[in-house]
């Protein structure tokens, strides 16, 4: 008998791989690439300063109300503003948008009323009703939990024809939890037009971000899901404008899903009722001073000639102005009717709730 | 002997438990370095190591599946849901698991882990942060529920809850944490699960109550003649104490913080009318929260039973 001898030879194919970009535009010092730069007015440009301002300015005012007792518990965005004005000056109004708690800003572009957040965050629960001209949903509290939302609404969007897209917010830890991962994972296989908007401030409460995943990015996890994910600069307007832009585009062409990772920080405590001292180091937070995203795009504006300390003087009065009105018109609000507790739960009320209202008269 | 608040008794109870037994160990969200956010767990990672507190990723199906196999391996985790509101995630590890690894190994595994979770509401929180659904635990067969008062209670209860052969679901009242001070004394008590705690013999009227809810029993039931039971353990509860109270009384009053509707007074109000209906001289009658959403912050004083709402239901029993 024969015995044919032969050298088998089967050598690993590389069957996919993935290279995850960063995008940055801005710098520190105020300059950009200008071959990156997205297209965008003088009086685009100003806006996104005044939101920029207005955001902080409102922040800063629920801190203070919240010291003195005047609102309760409060997430604010401190260093995060770029990557929440950026990514909301790119959306339309008549997007739909599913945010989660920590999100003042996109709220405050799209042109929700300021003294309803201020109501939402007194415990008022009247403020959570979205005005009619508006899709931005209600503060989401339970972690990761709107992103799935985004991916049906995406659904509704692509049945009923439209040319419109969804935008999802979440936290880097928001990006540990099941639904996070069924709801992108939903997106890919549908090609469904939604953006996924982390902001990776790079702390979820205590958990630092290297803690919570041991990917490299947050970005390379839309890769597993079969679409594109980019890493941006989250502190630099212009990059995370363009990149939602970008993505909100391909998404309305039905090119589908996006997940964008805008790279970022925590500059306060996760909320009032926190004291980030006991988990981390004031050097981390101060080597973060420096990438103020604000700071960068006034710089931006002085050399084109945009700003000028009188301007700045305007700007601020008038968030000021604004931030006062809106607290001013919050307080002057009637305390909530008990029975407003029941007056949702149903269309209409239930026998058992038509007796219970009983018990407050 | 010191005096603690039950904040300080957990977390003596986990540190005395963690000392005793090297297969203790603790898992969740921000249960290391920060100590948890009400600080129960402040000074264990130093103590124990990042190998026994573990700060986990956000992700409570994970925790709570993961702390179940490590139950069904042979250690006995106590995993930590941040608040009650956020354990729904988790939901389907316990319900389709942890409940029935007994039964459905037939023995062969078992699950002994302890899922703790501050729980109700009182402390003016967010949404989600004031759920009080204990009802939806105590349906499930497999799963004891248990829900401390008092310092004193809640470190041995969680003692005998995280030594027993089951997985047990501690609930911690967020309006208890620091509101009260008791003697606790340090090293071995337990406290079995299972059993009521008679608070005070009276007999006119049969109070229960649990959790958060018992002080407020208490005040209402100020210059009347009560029996006041503690349930302490929902599941599986102590049937007894309660029949030989109302068999006394006649007369019962259930308060509970979550809505009246399948609310757990419900299964207590059925059993009562099933095995003691002859004993009994009036309507059963429940103080509950509302068949509502749990309200934001501004409502959250009318939507818990008060002190003058049990009164008045006791007043209605009285009428009898
Ligand atoms: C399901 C769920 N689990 C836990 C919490 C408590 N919690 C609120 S915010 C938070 C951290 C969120 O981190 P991240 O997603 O990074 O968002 P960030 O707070 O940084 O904006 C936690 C654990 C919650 N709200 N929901
Ligand atoms: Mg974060």
């Amino acid at each position: 008998m024969v015995r044919f001898e032969r050298t088998i030879n089967m050598p690993e194919k590389i069957l996919e791989s993935f290279n995850v970009k960063h995008l940055s535009i801005l710098d520190e010092k105020g300059d950009t690439d200008e071959s990156l730069m997205p297209s965008l007015s003088d009086t685009d440009i100003k806006m996104m300063y005044e939101l920029l301002v207005l955001s902080r300015t409102f922040d800063h005012q629920a801190l203070n109300l919240q010291r003195e007792g005047r609102i309760g518990s409060y997430a604010p965005i401190l260093g995060q503003e770029a990557s929440q004005i950026g990514s909301a000056f790119a959306l339309e109004k008549t997007d739909w948008i599913f945010p989660s708690f920590r999100e003042i800003g996109v709220y405050i572009t799209m042109g929700y009323p300021l003294h309803m957040l201020f109501q939402y965050w007194s415990g008022d629960e009247r403020g959570v009703k979205t005005p009619e001209e508006l899709n931005i949903f209600p503060v989401c509290v339970p972690v990761g939990t709107q992103v799935p939302h985004a991916a049906g609404a995406a659904m509704a969007i692509k049945y009923k024809n439209k040319r419109k897209a969804v935008a999802a917010y979440f936290g880097d830890g928001g990006t540990s939890e099941g639904d996070f991962h069924e709801g992108m994972n939903m997106a890919g296989v549908f090609k469904l037009p939604v953006v996924f908007i982390c902001q990776n401030n790079h702390w979820a409460i205590s958990v630092p971000r290297e803690k919570q995943t041991a990917s490299k990015t947050i970005a390379q996890k839309a890769f597993a899901y079969g679409f594109e994910g980019i890493q941006v600069d989250g502190n630099d307007i212009f990059a995370v404008y363009k990149a939602t832009k970008d993505a909100l585009d391909k998404a309305k062409k039905g090119e589908g899903p996006t997940l964008i990772e805008c790279f970022t920080y925590r500059m306060s405590d996760h909320t009032t009722s926190d004291d980030a001292s006991r988990y981390r180091f004031k050097e981390e937070l101060e080597a973060w001073k420096p990438k103020d995203p604000i700071l960068r795009l006034r710089l931006f504006m002085e050399k084109k000639g945009l700003w000028t300390g009188q301007y700045q003087k305007e700007v601020e009065g008038r968030a000021k102005e604004a931030v006062d009105e809106a607290v001013k018109k919050e307080e002057a609000i009637e305390h909530p009717e008990p029975k407003d507790m029941f007056t949702f739960t149903f269309e209409k009320l239930t026998q058992r709730q038509t007796k219970q209202i009983r018990d407050f008269q | 002997m010191p005096k603690l608040n039950m904040v300080q008794a957990i977390n003596l109870a986990l540190k005395e438990e963690m000392q005793r037994d090297k297969n203790v160990l603790l898992l969740g969200e921000d249960v290391g370095k920060d100590g948890g956010v009400f600080r129960v767990s402040e000074g264990l990672l130093e103590q124990f190591g990042p190998e026994r507190i573990i700060d986990t990723p956000l992700a409570e199906s994970g925790i709570v599946g993961a702390a179940i196999g490590m139950a069904v391996y042979g250690l006995r985790p106590v995993a930590e849901i941040q608040f009650m509101g956020f354990i729904y995630p988790a939901l389907d590890q316990i319900f389709s698991h942890a409940s029935r690894i007994r039964s459905r190994s037939r023995g062969r595994f078992t699950c002994p882990l302890v899922v703790r979770a501050p729980y109700g509401a009182g402390i003016k929180a967010p949404e989600l942060h004031s759920e009080s659904t204990e009802a939806l635990f105590c349906h499930m067969p497999g799963i004891k529920v248990v829900v401390p008062s008092s310092p004193y209670n809640a470190k041995g209860l969680l003692l005998s809850s995280i030594r027993d052969p089951d997985p047990v679901i501690f609930l911690e009242s967020t309006r208890l944490y620091r509101s009260i001070k008791e003697e606790v004394p340090e090293g071995e008590y337990s406290i079995p699960l299972g059993k009521a705690r008679i608070v005070q013999e009276g007999k006119d009227v049969t109070l229960i109550a649990w959790g958060s809810m018992l002080q407020r029993a208490l005040k209402a039931a100020e210059g009347i003649d009560a029996d006041i039971i503690d349930l302490i353990t929902l599941s599986p509860f102590d049937e007894e104490a309660i029949f030989k109270s109302v068999k006394k009384t006649g007369r019962v009053v259930i308060i509970h913080e979550a809505p009246k509707t399948c609310g757990f007074g419900a299964e207590l109000s059925a059993t009562i009318a099933e095995d003691a209906m002859l004993y009994l001289k009036a309507p059963i009658i429940r103080i509950t929260g509302f068949d509502a959403v749990m309200p934001f912050s501004k409502l959250e004083d009318y939507y818990m039973p008060t002190a003058e709402r049990i009164k008045k239901g006791i007043q209605e029993v009285m009428k009898y």
